[in-house]
Parts: C-alpha cells; structure tokens; sequence
C-alpha cells in the first residue's frame, strides 16, 4: 500500500507499534513450532529434542507401502482401509447433516406450525447442551436398535450430535433468502417440496458447503464415538488406529506416530487453507454472540 | 402440525428424539439401576438411589470433585484470558496480519483431536526427547518427564490452547461490531491503548465474555476427550480423572472389564441435569425471542 491512497497520512513509525506483533507471534509461537515439528519428526529416524538423529529418511511413511514391516502395525488394520473407512464417515455424516439441517431449516425460516418456536428453541437449546454426557445412555439405544459396532450407528449419532448446530446455521441463511421467487413458484402450483429443491436450495448453495465443509472435518477428526461405539477392528477410523499406537505405553515409535498422524492430519489442513473463509464464518456464525 | 411441514422437521426430529430425548431419559432411569456387564443389558434391577448412595460415600469422590474444579477453573481462566488477549491484539494490528495469527489459534481446534494429543504428549516426552524440556531448561526448569510428574500442566496446556479459540471468535466478532467511531473519538481525546481497553472495548464486550464463560464451564465440565487422550486420568490412580472421564471409565471403557453402566448414568446424570439447567438458562439470558420472529412466506 502506498501512503497516497491512505484517507490520513501515516503516523511516523514509533518502536511501540510492534509491541502487539511481538506478542502474538510469542503466544502463537507454541501453537506454530508443534505443527513444524510434527512435520520435521516424521522425516528423521530419531529425534532429540529439536536436534534430529541421522539423516533425513522416507523411513517411518513406510507404513504407507510396506506395512508388514513395521512391528508396532502387526494386528492392526491396514492403512488404505482404515483411510477409506475415515473418509466415508465423514462423507456419510456431512451428506446427512447437510440434507437433514437444510430440510428442517428451511421449515423453521418458512414454515408456520405449531411447536415451531418450541423446536427453534430446543435446537438452540441442544447447540449449547454438551451431547458427550449422554454417551452411556446413547450406547444403549445403538444396541437396542443393533446399530452397536457398526458404521451407520455411528454416523447417525455422530449426525444427530452436529444437527443442532446445522439446522441453526442453515435457518439462518435460509433467513436471508429474498422470498419473492419461491412465492412466484408456489403461487404457480409447484409444491413446497419441489420449490425447496429446485429454487430456494441453489441459493444457498455457499452455505450448504460451508455447512459440509465443517461437518466432514468434524467426522474426519471424531474421535470418542468410534473409539467407544465401533471396538471390533475391522471398521476403525484413523482416530482409534492412532490412539492405539499412541496407547501402547512408553515405548511409542515417535517416527512412525508423527508420519502417521501428519497423514491423518494433511487433508484437514489442506481444506482448511482451500476453504479457510467458508470455514471463519460458519465458524464465527456457529458461536453465538 | 400440517404434512409439509412434518415432511421437512420429520428427519430431524426422529434423530432428536433417538440420540437427545430418549437417551436424557435413560440416563435418568439408568442411574436407579445397577445394570452392568454382569447382568447384561436384560437381568437388571431396579435400585432406587443406591448409586448416588455409593458415590457420596465413595472414598475417590472428594478428589475427583477437588480434580474437576481445578480443572474447570484454570482452564477457564486460560481459555478466557488468551481468547481475549489474541481477540484484542489480533483486531489491533493490520486486519491481514491478524486474520492469519487467527487461523493459527484455529489449528488446534481443526485438527483431529488424536493427532493434537499425540503433538503434546510428544513435546512433553521424557530427556531427552520432548521440545517442552528444550525450552524450558534455559530458563531454569529442570528436565522432566512431564506427564509423569506434571500432568496437570499438560492437561491444562492441551485443553487451554484448544479452548482459547472459542473465545478469540466470538470477542472478535464482537469487537469488529463496536462502531469505529467511538474508536477515533477516544483516540483524538488522547486516550491510551489500555484506556480504550478497559473503558470502552471491554464495557461493550460484557455479554459475549459472560456467554463464552457461562459455556466454556459448562463444556469443560463434561469434556474429557484430551484428558483421555494424553494422561487418561493417570498418572496411577485417578491423578488427572475428572468427573465426566470417571463416569465415562465407569460405564464404557475400565480394565477391570466390569461395565457398570447404572453407576456411571449416576455419574454423568449430575452433568446432564447442569447441561440442561444452564442451556435453558443461557437461551433466556442471550435474549432468544429476537431471534425467532415468524416466517414470511406464508403460503401453503
């Protein structure tokens, strides 16, 4: 920028206007060196503290294309599966949050039937109630459904705990959809179905990928719910493989557990710089204020 | 309620009812029983309060509380102090500059929580592996192997970073929504940075740091997902257990391979009745009827 397009001219520079810089790149700074060093221990065979051991090495990705030789991996799952288990959870979970939230969105932002303000308020109500607390109660209803230690179990729980933050986000840019082209539509004989489908849902498109985005990270990441609800092997997520390495006591292979967890972790980070604006502002919408 | 609109909310409120209601109302029920593994899910008996009984008397409960409200209080104060602190300084610097060291203090709370325990629990590794030492020992901090012998820092530091962010987004956004103005005409008065702070930010700012307090207690209270994942409420006996990782170890997942899934609804029922008490009271105080006006579109 140069000082003609400035409305004023430029303070003189004065030492003191640094002083906020310097403290937030010292309180950011932990945040910042454990993603580098994360990335840095995955490439060296040993490392000390922030000195490596030996050169650099492809050695501990090797979980990638030869499992069998790495000890820790032996009655684990492989790799590729539980990658592909990972990602249609997620998938799974964001498809239906995105479909359920937006159905009852655009109920709650058009529709008048009674209990609609009771359902507003039980939505806002259970965005704020800490779901985790019901996992004992919740594990018996799977099994009472037989839905216990399979996939669809956990992405229907997983779903119904990001609904209320869903359904909110999704009234909320219903809301500021100008009603005159439904109203033309349905004035027309169409059905309210076919006008949500057809006319309303393309408007709000930015916001059903906001809203997908944000849901798939949160199922990618999950982490209790497969952990508690899926135990048998053949149908755990990257989170539970990694616990499981992680929990094996002192004698943890930093390498491979660092080149794992970058793996795991590679993809989110990539959206979240592809996406990082729709992620802010579901984000910042999500937290009331 | 009509059929189109039954249509829309059906989905929605069957997973409502499946994974809200019907469990708040068997964690209740639950908690009479003493359903376990032992008596499986079909030769329980109803126990009327026995286990709330058993938790008053039992001889862990008192350091369990003494744990929870350490641990809700410190963190707290970190997530509440550094989500202001980043909120105010990130909005005093040039918007591009602070946008960026907002997406830093996001990381933590994108990346999978799994992965971010195993960074900490890394960093914080015996001599001599673990950064945290690297650090620490020029300024004076003996080399440790800090889960063992501080896992409380630990604790506080995995869930102090992660919470932070909560409150940098909303101060933020309430920060930006304060008028320039009142900005400029302090400053042309000669006002102070910390004089703009204490006298007109932070006044404009009450409500929202009152949510993100009355919330973040409320969730750090029933959160154990990195205690679990870091010192898992050791180290030895109960060190680091919280409440809502005591009835989760009770109930779902101990090495004794008993599930006691009566006593640990018990546990958690005490969490889910303060959940609901204070979400019902946060939508009164945060003015919920401006926020449901009727629907426009009326045609049906």
């Amino acid at each position: 920028m140069t000082g003609t397009t400035l409305p004023a001219p430029r303070a003189p520079f004065r030492p003191q206007t640094l002083i906020p810089y310097a403290v937030l790149v010292l309180a950011t700074l932990p945040i910042l060196v454990l993603y580098v060093w994360l990335t840095y221990s995955s490439f060296f065979p040993r490392i000390e503290g922030f000195r490596p051991v030996g050169p650099f090495t492809l050695e501990n990705w090797r979980f990638l294309w030869d499992p069998g030789s790495v000890d820790q991996l032996r009655n684990k799952p492989a790799i590729i599966p539980l990658t592909i288990n990972t990602f249609l959870f997620a998938i799974s979970t964001s498809v239906v949050v995105v479909l359920i939230s937006s159905m009852a969105g655009y109920a709650l932002s058009r529709l008048p039937f009674p209990g609609r303000r009771m359902f507003l308020g039980g939505v806002l109500l259970l965005h704020s109630f800490p779901s985790v607390t019901l996992l004992i109660a919740t594990f018996i209803v799977l099994r009472q459904l037989g839905l216990y230690d399979r996939l669809l179990g956990v992405i229907l729980v997983k779903a119904a705990f990001e609904l209320p933050f869903g359904v909110w986000i999704m009234k909320g840019f219903f809301d500021t959809v100008p009603w005159e082209l439904e109203m033309a539509a349905l004035v027309d004989g169409a059905s309210r179905l076919r006008t949500w489908w057809r006319i309303v849902m393309p408007l709000v498109k930015p916001g059903l990928l906001a809203l997908g985005i944000l849901t798939f990270v949160q199922g990618w990441n999950e982490f209790i719910l497969p952990f508690v609800f899926m135990p048998s092997g053949s149908q755990q997520t990257l989170s539970t493989f990694v616990r499981a390495i992680l929990g094996e006591g002192r004698f943890v292979d930093y390498g491979l557990l660092t080149a794992v967890g970058l793996y795991y972790v590679a993809p989110v980070l990539v959206l979240f710089v592809v996406a990082q604006d729709q992620l802010m502002r579901v984000y910042a919408g999500g937290v009331k204020g | 309620m009509n059929a189109t609109a039954l249509l829309f909310m059906g989905p929605a409120a069957l997973l409502v009812i499946l994974f809200f209601f019907v469990p708040v109302v068997i964690t209740l029920g639950l908690s009479l029983t003493d359903a376990a593994t032992a008596t499986g899910l079909s030769n329980w008996k109803w126990i009327g309060l026995d286990n709330y009984d058993q938790i008053a008397r039992g001889s862990f409960t008192m350091l369990i509380i003494r744990n929870t409200i350490f641990y809700v209080l410190v963190t707290l104060a970190f997530n509440v102090v550094v989500g202001l602190g980043i909120a105010l300084l990130s909005t005093h610097v040039e918007a591009k500059a602070g946008g960026f060291f907002r997406a830093l203090w996001l990381l933590p709370r994108i990346s999978p929580s799994a992965v971010y325990a195993i960074m900490w629990v890394w960093a914080a590794a015996a001599p001599p592996f673990g950064i945290m030492n690297d650090v620490l020992s020029p300024v004076g901090v003996a080399p440790r192997d800090w889960l063992n012998t501080d896992p409380w820092v630990i604790v506080i530091l995995v869930n102090g970073f992660v919470g932070a962010s909560l409150g940098m987004l909303v101060f933020t956004s309430a920060i930006n929504s304060i008028p320039e103005d009142l900005f400029r005409a302090a400053r042309v008065d000669g006002a102070s940075a910390w004089q703009i702070v204490r006298r007109i930010t932070l006044p404009l700012i009450r409500w929202p740091v009152l949510f993100v307090l009355v919330y973040q207690t409320m969730s750090l209270m029933a959160s154990y997902e990195y205690i679990l994942l870091t010192t898992n409420g050791g180290p030895g006996l109960y060190t680091t257990e919280v409440w809502s990782l005591w009835a989760f170890h009770t109930a779902l997942s101990n090495y004794y391979g008993n599930l006691e899934f009566g006593l640990g609804a018990a546990m958690a029922a005490g969490l889910v009745v303060i959940g609901l008490v204070v979400s019902f009271t946060m939508l009164r105080l945060f003015r919920f009827d401006e926020l449901v006006s009727d629907p426009r579109v009326e045609i049906t």
